[in-house]
């Protein structure tokens, strides 16, 4: 069964790249590499430590600004879901920040906290916090009221039944808020890089189209989304480790 | 042939020699506008299985809540053991409709579950959770997840969590309704096997006439909006005869359609 799920795995991947090798010998545009011109740039880039450099820019803002969302936002997840007084004070402040159109508030951002880490960690919170915030809260608002029940029947105390009930039965939610909510951190990473100041990947980016290097760019874009995926993939291991009964199934189904 | 012999017990009865775990002294219970109990007053003898029946609606799980401790009566008092209920101890243990098993946890932690609330020791508290899951015929399924289980599985996992804190009362809710017939029936001849190794007192509502029938000591009988008991059922010869034999007796047959007539009215 493993086998063919990897088999199935490289064979997506084959169709993918398949495509894009086509559509930029096609071409489609002249501003469109082919998949293996990129490959080449990223190899390239890799090599002679350009990739390294720009990562360890652009991971700043990112690792920060995705700590601070995931820590703060699980907190606030769980007290809003919690307490009905916080969801009303709480709530709409996600659901609007949700919903706002990021590229037009950077203007404001730099203006308030200037152009350095502070404004880029925050664009990256302002994308990544919501989802995260606005999931846990859901999920611990509907923990099944049966399992909560179980927990006073069985004398557990309100740390307990937090703890060992609303948290683990509300994690697939949670675990689902933060893969989308680390993603959407990932692009907002990119955005400030591209918007605020071109630093790092950003800056990879921005040049390369400047001068035409469009395997450089496309390169750069394809490490980002890589890097992406094999951080995603090491969330769902982790989840499967602390919850292994959780993601097969449920109880109740 | 032997007649039935129906014994009825009036709604509140006097000072009885019959010891009592558990009474329900003028309960009552309302949500907003809605009286879900009125008034109530029942006595469960200790070591034996009483049945809360009645149609939907008609608040027996209300009351059996209450007496879990997890809700709260808006007026009358419970008493368990002599003493008043003041919220969920260590006398009684639930057995749930739905089963609320943590379906992140395997069955060995699930049925330790209610050890571990009350901070038992681990290596302890999974030696007792054994000897149940074992007692319930689950060898060997100790490091399964609920998911891998079929309902009737489930369910033995909530008795077996149920049994394992060694309460006096075991309350049931509805308990076999989610598990398929013929699981059912091996459910119900496992318990009346349980009631009498067991020295527990077994409160268990149902909304099966044949279910309550079979496996009852007494059958208080509730009637909906407002609840209140109409009659209180005590089965007698038929049981000593033998699951087999149960359900071909002629006594068994007469209280299934007796109690039938009476709640027939209630059912729309």
């Amino acid at each position: 069964m493993l086998s063919r799920s990897l088999y199935l795995k490289i064979l997506s991947a084959v169709v993918v790249f398949g495509a894009w090798e086509i559509a930029g010998r096609i071409p489609v545009s002249y501003a469109f590499p082919t998949f293996l011109e990129s490959m080449a740039a990223l190899g390239r880039m890799a090599f002679d430590g350009t990739l390294y450099t720009a990562y360890v820019e652009t991971l700043k803002p990112l690792v920060v600004g995705v700590s601070i969302s995931a820590f703060i936002g699980i907190g606030l997840g769980l007290w809003i879901g919690l307490s009905r007084a916080f969801d009303w004070l709480f709530s709409p402040i996600f659901i609007v920040m949700q919903a706002a159109p990021l590229a037009a508030l950077i203007p404001l951002l730099v203006m308030a906290y200037g152009i350095g880490l502070t404004s880029k960690v925050f664009v990256v919170c302002i994308m990544a916090m919501p989802v995260i915030v606005l999931n846990t809260a859901g999920a611990v608002r509907n923990t099944p009221v049966s399992l909560k029940e179980m927990g006073r029947s069985f004398l557990g105390s309100k740390s307990d039944i937090i703890l060992k009930i609303i948290i683990p039965s509300a994690s697939p939610v949670i675990f689902s808020g933060l893969r989308l909510g680390i993603s959407a951190g990932f692009i907002g990473a990119i955005l400030a890089e591209l918007k605020i100041t071109p630093t790092g990947v950003g800056d990879i980016i921005t040049y390369s189209r400047s001068i035409a290097d469009y395997p450089s760019m496309y390169a750069a874009i394809f490490s980002i989304i890589l890097l992406a995926i094999l951080f995603l993939n090491l969330l769902e291991r982790v989840e499967v480790y602390l919850f292994e009964g959780n993601v097969r199934g449920y109880a109740s189904d | 042939m032997v007649m039935p012999q129906i014994k009825e017990v009036a709604g509140q009865a006097g000072e009885s020699p019959v010891d009592n775990a558990v009474v329900a002294r003028g309960v009552s219970k309302t949500y907003g506008t809605v009286e879900a109990l009125r008034n109530l007053s029942l006595e469960f003898p200790r070591g034996q299985l009483t049945s809360l029946l009645g149609p939907s609606g008609c608040g027996k799980t209300t009351l059996l809540k209450i007496i879990a401790g997890l809700l709260e009566p808006t007026s009358g008092e419970i008493e368990v053991n002599g003493k008043p209920v003041k919220g969920p101890g260590p006398d009684r243990a639930f057995v749930f409709q739905d089963f609320a098993l943590m379906p992140w946890a395997s069955v060995i932690r699930n049925v330790a579950f209610g050890l571990e609330l009350r901070g038992v020791a681990k290596s302890e508290r999974e030696a007792i959770a054994e000897k149940y899951i074992r007692e319930v015929g689950l060898s060997g399924f100790e490091k399964a997840y609920p998911h891998e289980l079929s309902g009737g599985m489930r369910q033995r996992v909530g008795l077996a969590r149920a049994l394992s804190v060694d309460a006096d009362v075991l309350l049931m809710d509805e308990p076999f309704s989610a598990v398929d017939e013929q699981t059912r029936r091996k459910f119900q001849e496992d318990l009346l096997r349980l009631v009498e190794n067991e020295s527990k007192t077994f409160i268990f509502v149902t909304h099966s006439i044949e279910e309550a029938v079979y496996v009852s000591d007494q059958i208080a009988i509730l009637l909906p909006r407002p609840s209140r008991v109409s009659e209180i059922i005590r089965p007698g010869g038929f049981r000593q005869k033998g699951a087999d034999a149960i359900r071909r007796d002629p006594e068994y047959l007469d209280i299934v359609d007796r109690i039938w007539a009476s709640l027939r009215s209630y059912v729309d």
